[in-house]
């Protein structure tokens, strides 16, 4: 076969391969949007959940969500900075190092709902949290932690050596060359991760099951004391989340409207997910600009 | 005896003899190592202040190694053995602060690499680090050490733009302005202009020029040009040794080495 024909023809089947993909993911929106808009209105978004009669809404699945998500966050966070600069800017190639990344890579293909089932005998059982909203958010940073400190890794990574040449022979300790030159450097693609990340665990189900529970007490939003136990911030409520809910619905739900809300659910689900991906990279375009061009 | 004398390479080292000549560092049986292979060996070389020093030959000859050994820069990458002797102080030793000592003999490197702050904050990042903090005497620090690179004209009114926004030779220009700005007393470059187009090279070895009156200045340079254009001395190293050490006009003009001689001219390398 002529070189040139073989091109064609390698060009067209990537083209088919990556349309594909794009149909895929434009059919699976599409029909999750198609049937969820619809049912969306703002006494959905905002009403508790009914169990056994018809309009109820999402409201308090959504907080727990994004509550959880914050909580895990404030959690995983520190942890994979910490460990992320540790691996890329301090450790020497040796057996600790590859056993913490041999380590991180196992944790980041454990299955989630093994995860789950870990976090339920360790937080749950074990360190009596109780179906809670804090186990839920230590098993997500079983969870996060590995692709998140990958992440960090990885951002840190990209900052060429030439910038930590500079910082030393300019006199600086390592540590100021870190913290103040390449952590502000990489900013833009640390944050990138960690909203990426949030998308993820956001849409989680399978590991929450277990931890944050599958109910969602009434909450009352005029308190606003984390010690009460009708109190959103509570993190020792059981608070089941926006993906558990459609799980729940979808196997066992009993309500009359129960397709509608799951399908509702579902739509706000991936749109929340959207966001985040759209504001990551929004986020990472003008921060990325903002270093580089005139400010 | 006429044994030794055939087998040994042919070299000429210069050795200055104080107080004609002030030294500003000199090394003494300098070897450097990357695990089992010795990359230099037995650089003895004493630099003169306020003078400028070329390093030239080939690749992998070690020059670069060597510079980089002056302030360090191959701790954690190679064993370094030897005495750097820098006012009367070995600094190639462990009691050494590196840090301190970094801020004495500055470096500039290959490629510009300013920070990606803006130019201002290039130039007193290392200055706000150690506890300057008065706006105006900050503003000075800024406007002489960019006068001294030779580029405060052109960037006097744009001091807070990013520096990753400014060509290639102006962000070697902000790396030099950058490095004199702690006032160290020896300058180290590493083939500053290799990555730069003509115009830009010649500005860079003007600002050279200029430097010299205030500081030691050790380059490494591919560019032969430009080492006759800029340096007083010149260190040929050849294979991991310093083969020549000499004034650079009778490098350039009537080299003693063979060696020398034939990488001037263009026969290798």
């Amino acid at each position: 076969m002529k070189a040139k024909t073989a091109d064609k023809i390698a060009t067209a089947v990537f083209y088919a391969v990556a349309g594909l993909v794009v149909l895929i993911l434009a059919f699976l929106l599409g029909y999750i949007l198609l049937a969820g808009l619809p049912k969306l209105s703002w006494h959905f978004l905002a009403a508790p959940a009914q169990a056994f009669s018809a309009g109820g809404g999402i409201g308090i699945q959504l907080f727990n969500s994004f509550y959880l998500l914050v909580l895990a966050m404030l959690i995983s966070f520190p942890i994979a900075l910490g460990a992320g600069i540790y691996l890329n800017e301090y450790a020497k190639q040796n057996w600790i190092t590859n056993v913490v990344r041999t380590a991180i890579e196992i944790l980041s293909s454990l299955p989630s709902v093994v995860v789950g089932l870990f976090g339920f005998l360790l937080f749950v059982v074990q360190f009596k949290l109780g179906f809670s909203i804090l186990s839920g958010a230590l098993a997500l940073t079983f969870f996060n932690l590995p692709l998140l400190t990958r992440s960090v890794e990885t951002s840190l990574a990209s900052i060429p050596n030439l910038q930590r040449e500079a910082g030393l022979a300019l006199g600086l300790s390592r540590w100021e060359t870190v913290t103040k030159v390449i952590l502000p450097a990489a900013v833009p693609s640390i944050l990138t991760g960690v909203i990426l990340s949030a998308g993820r665990v956001f849409g989680e189900a399978a590991a929450l099951i277990y931890t944050s529970g599958q109910s969602a007490p009434a909450l009352n939003f005029a308190d606003w004391n984390p010690f009460n136990i009708a109190s959103p911030l509570n993190p020792l409520r059981p608070a089941e989340t926006l993906a558990v809910h459609i799980w729940k619905i979808n196997s066992e739900g009993i309500m009359p409207d129960a397709s509608a809300v799951s399908a509702g659910a579902s739509a706000v689900l991936v749109i929340a997910v959207l966001l985040f991906n759209f504001l990551a990279r929004w986020l990472g375009n003008r921060l990325y600009k903002r270093l580089t061009a005139n400010d | 005896m006429a044994d030794l004398q055939t087998t040994a390479p042919e070299r000429n080292i210069l050795t200055f003899s104080e107080p004609e000549h002030e030294l500003a560092l000199a090394t003494k049986d300098l070897h450097v190592y990357y695990g089992e292979n010795e990359a230099l060996r037995e650089a003895d070389l004493q630099f003169e202040r306020y003078k400028i020093t070329a390093l030239i030959g080939a690749s992998g000859s070690g020059k670069s190694t060597f510079l980089r050994s002056l302030n360090r820069m191959n701790d954690g990458v190679a064993r370094v053995t030897g005495n750097i002797m820098y006012r009367d102080l070995d600094i190639n030793s462990n009691q050494i602060d590196v840090y301190e000592m970094r801020r004495h003999i500055g470096m500039v490197f290959q490629r510009p690499n300013p920070f990606a702050k803006s130019i201002y904050d290039n130039i007193t990042f290392a200055l706000r680090q150690r506890g300057v903090h008065d706006k105006q005497e900050l503003d000075e620090i800024v406007e002489t050490s960019l006068r001294q690179a030779a580029m405060w004209d052109q960037v006097k009114d744009e001091l807070h733009k990013s520096a990753l926004a400014l060509s290639g030779g102006q962000q070697q220009r902000l790396c030099i302005a950058r490095a004199i700005a702690v006032k160290p007393d020896i300058l180290l470059l590493d083939e500053p202009a290799s990555a730069l187009d003509p115009v830009a090279t010649a500005q860079i070895e003007d600002t050279l020029l200029k430097l010299k009156e205030n500081y030691t200045i050790i380059i490494v340079t591919h560019n032969m040009q430009q080492a006759a254009r800029v340096s007083d001395y010149t260190a040929f190293f050849h294979l991991g040794r310093v083969l020549e050490y000499d004034e650079a006009r009778k490098i350039f003009t009537r080299p003693k080495v063979t060696i020398t001689n034939d990488y001037i001219s263009g026969n290798f390398g």
